[in-house]
C-alpha cells in the first residue's frame, strides 16, 4: 500500500534526476520525456499494488528506458533501425545502469538538464518556462496561469524554446571542472530568476508558488553539490527572503517595507535553515555574489527590531558586492545602508550619478523620493515619487508610492 | 521505559510535497501528539531541517574535520525524533503505527534510551 500523496511527491522528487539520466541515455529530450512519462504511468499502476520500490529514481530510469527501447523496437519493424550512436549503450544494460546511477553521473546529468534550459539565446522568461515544463514537470496550463498568458500562447512559447535548444549542441561527455563551474553558475542564475518571478508577484498565488519551486530545485542541487559555497549562498538567500513573505503585504495587499514589517510573522524555520546555510558557506572563504547577498539578508534576519540592524556591516557587504558584481542597482541598495549610517544627504550624493542608468527603474525613484522627503525637499520628492509611479511594475508598487505621496501632502499641509 | 522514535524519510520526497499536503500531514500528526501528551506518554519531540543545512564534525588523527552535509549519505534521512514513555516495546510500536498512519511514507526506528537528561536551560537562566 502506497498512498497517492506520497506517490505524487515521489514522482515529482525523482523527475529531475530520472529525466536527466534518461536524457543522457537517449541523447534526445523528447524521447527522454516520453520515457519518463511512460515510467510514471507504470509507477501509478505498480506502486499502489506492490508498494514503493526501494529506490524510486532507479526504478523510474530502468522502467522508462526499457519502455522507450520497446517503442523503438516496435517501430523498427517498419522503420530502419536507429543509428547505433543514438543509443549510448545496449548491452549489459543493468550493469551500465548501476554505473550510471553513481552520484558523480547524477551530478553532471542533472546539471546538463538544467543547463539545457539556460540557453543564452532564450530570454529569461522562456528559460524559466522551459525549466518549469522540463525539470519541474509542471503542466502547460499551470505555467500559463503563473505567467498570466493563455495556454495556447504558453504552449507555443515552450515549443519554440524547445526547438531553439534542440538546435544547440550540448556536450554529453563529462564536463571538465571549468565547464562544470560555468554550468553551475548559469543554472544558479536561472534558479534565482525563477525565485524572483514568484517573489515579485506574491499577489498571484500560482506565480508565488514558483519561489517554493526554486528553493526545492536549489536543495536538490545542493544535495548533489554539497560543498559549493555559492549554491549554499543562493539557497540561503532565497530562504531568508521567502521567510519574510507573510509580512511583506498588509491585510489590504499593500507593500510593507522591511523596517515596518512585523518580524514575528517571519518564518522561523526558513530563517534557521538560511542562517545555517550561510554560516556553512562562509566557512569556505570563497565569497561570491549569492553569499554576500545572503549575508546581508542574514543580518536583517538576525535583528530582532529594525533598530538592531547592523548597518555598518551591511554597508561593508554591499561594498564587497559592488566589487564582485558591479551594478548601479547594488550601489542603490548600498545607499539605503549609507542613509542609516551617514544620513540622507550622503546617500543622495551616492545615487545621483546613477540617474542616467536607472531612470527607468522603479526603486531608484522610490529611494530617491524617500531620501528627498527626509531632507525636507518636498517638491523634489514629489517629482521623484511621480516618476516612481510611472515606472512601477505592479499595482502594489504604485499604490505604495501613492501612500508616501499622500503622507507628503499631509505633512506639507500641516506645516 | 523510554524509547526514542526516530523518523526517517526520503527528504527529496518530503520537500516535493505541496505545502498544503505538508500542512495537512502536520495537522494529522498533531492529533496523535495531543492524545499522547494527554496520556503522559510523549516527551520532547522535534522536526529537523533538511540535511543540506547540516554540517558534520569528524574526528581524525589530527584536527577534527568539518564536512558539509549529514554524517552518512542514506536513501532515507533522519527527519524527526519523538521521546515516548511506555511500558513495553509493543506500546512504543503502537505509537509508531499511529505516526505512520498520520504521515506519508516514513520508517520509524524504535530505540530504547540509555540515559535521559531533561532540559535544564530554564533553571540555569
Amino acid at each position: 500500500m502506497t498512498d497517492p500523496a506520497w506517490t505524487a511527491a515521489a514522482l515529482t522528487a525523482a523527475r529531475p534526476r530520472a529525466l536527466a539520466a534518461l536524457l543522457r541515455y537517449f541523447r534526445d529530450l523528447d524521447t527522454a520525456e516520453e520515457a519518463f512519462q511512460e515510467a510514471c504511468l507504470r509507477a501509478l499502476q505498480a506502486w499502489p499494488r506492490n508498494g514503493p520500490p526501494r529506490d524510486p529514481k532507479a526504478w523510474l530510469i530502468m522502467v522508462g528506458r526499457n519502455a522507450a527501447l520497446d517503442g523503438v523496437r516496435r517501430r523498427s519493424r517498419h522503420d530502419p533501425l536507429p543509428p547505433e550512436e543514438t543509443l549510448s549503450d545496449t548491452n549489459d544494460a543493468e550493469a551500465a545502469l548501476a554505473h550510471q546511477l553513481d552520484d558523480s553521473h547524477y551530478r553532471d546529468d542533472i546539471l546538463r538538464l538544467l543547463f539545457l534550459c539556460c540557453h543564452p539565446d532564450l530570454p529569461a522568461t522562456q528559460q524559466i518556462a522551459l525549466a518549469l515544463r522540463i525539470v519541474s514537470g509542471l503542466s502547460v496550463p499551470q505555467i500559463a496561469r503563473a505567467f498570466l498568458v493563455t495556454e495556447a500562447a504558453m504552449e507555443q512559447r515552450i515549443t519554440r524554446a524547445k526547438a531553439r535548444i534542440s538546435k544547440g549542441t550540448l556536450g554529453f561527455e563529462t564536463p571538465g571542472p571549468e565547464e562544470r563551474a560555468e554550468r553551475l553558475a548559469a543554472v544558479a542564475t536561472m534558479i534565482y530568476l525563477l525565485f524572483n518571478a514568484g517573489f515579485s508577484a506574491a499577489d498571484n498565488v500560482a506565480r508565488a508558488d514558483l519561489s517554493g519551486e526554486a528553493i526545492r530545485l536549489a536543495r536538490l542541487l545542493l544535495r548533489l553539490f554539497p560543498t559549493e559555497p555559492e549554491l549554499m549562498g543562493l539557497t540561503a538567500l532565497m530562504l531568508l527572503q521567502q521567510a519574510r513573505t507573510p509580512a511583506r503585504f498588509d491585510a489590504a495587499g499593500e507593500i510593507v517595507l522591511l523596517e515596518d514589517q512585523d518580524r514575528t510573522l517571519w518564518d522561523g524555520k526558513r530563517i534557521a535553515e538560511g542562517l545555517a546555510l550561510i554560516d556553512k558557506a562562509m566557512r569556505h572563504r570563497q565569497p561570491g555574489p549569492y553569499q554576500v547577498q545572503a549575508a546581508i539578508a542574514a543580518l536583517h534576519a538576525r535583528a530582532a527590531r529594525p533598530t538592531d540592524t547592523d548597518w555598518a556591516q551591511i554597508d561593508l557587504l554591499y561594498a564587497t558586492l559592488e566589487r564582485l558584481q558591479p551594478s548601479p542597482v547594488v550601489t542603490l541598495n548600498r545607499a539605503v545602508a549609507v542613509s542609516k549610517l551617514r544620513g540622507p544627504q550622503a546617500a543622495l550624493d551616492m545615487i545621483e550619478p546613477l540617474a542616467p542608468r536607472l531612470s527607468g527603474y522603479f526603486h531608484f525613484h522610490g529611494v530617491r523620493g524617500a531620501l528627498l522627503m527626509q531632507l525636507g525637499r518636498t517638491h523634489a520628492a514629489r517629482t521623484a515619487f511621480d516618476q516612481a509611479i510611472a515606472t512601477a511594475g505592479t499595482p502594489a508598487e504604485a499604490l505604495h508610492i501613492r501612500r508616501q505621496l499622500d503622507r507628503l501632502m499631509q505633512d506639507s499641509l500641516a506645516t | 521505559m523510554q524509547y526514542a522514535i526516530l523518523c526517517y524519510n526520503d527528504e527529496d520526497v518530503v520537500w516535493s510535497m505541496p505545502p498544503a499536503e505538508d500542512q495537512a500531514m502536520m495537522a494529522r500528526l498533531a492529533v496523535v501528539q495531543d492524545r499522547l501528551i494527554r496520556t503522559g506518554k510523549l516527551g520532547p519531540h522535534l522536526r529537523l531541517l533538511p540535511t543540506t543545512a547540516a554540517t558534520t564534525l569528524r574526528k581524525t588523527a589530527g584536527e577534527p574535520l568539518v564536512i558539509d552535509g549529514p554524517f552518512a549519505e542514506t536513501k532515507e534521512q533522519l527527519l524527526g525524533v519523538f521521546i515516548v514513555d511506555v511500558e513495553t516495546l509493543e506500546a512504543a510500536l503502537d505509537i509508531a503505527r499511529d505516526f505512520a498512519a498520520a504521515k506519508t511514507g516514513s520508517s520509524y526506528e524504535v530505540r530504547p534510551i540509555a540515559l535521559y537528561f531533561p532540559d535544564q536551560r530554564s533553571k540555569a537562566g
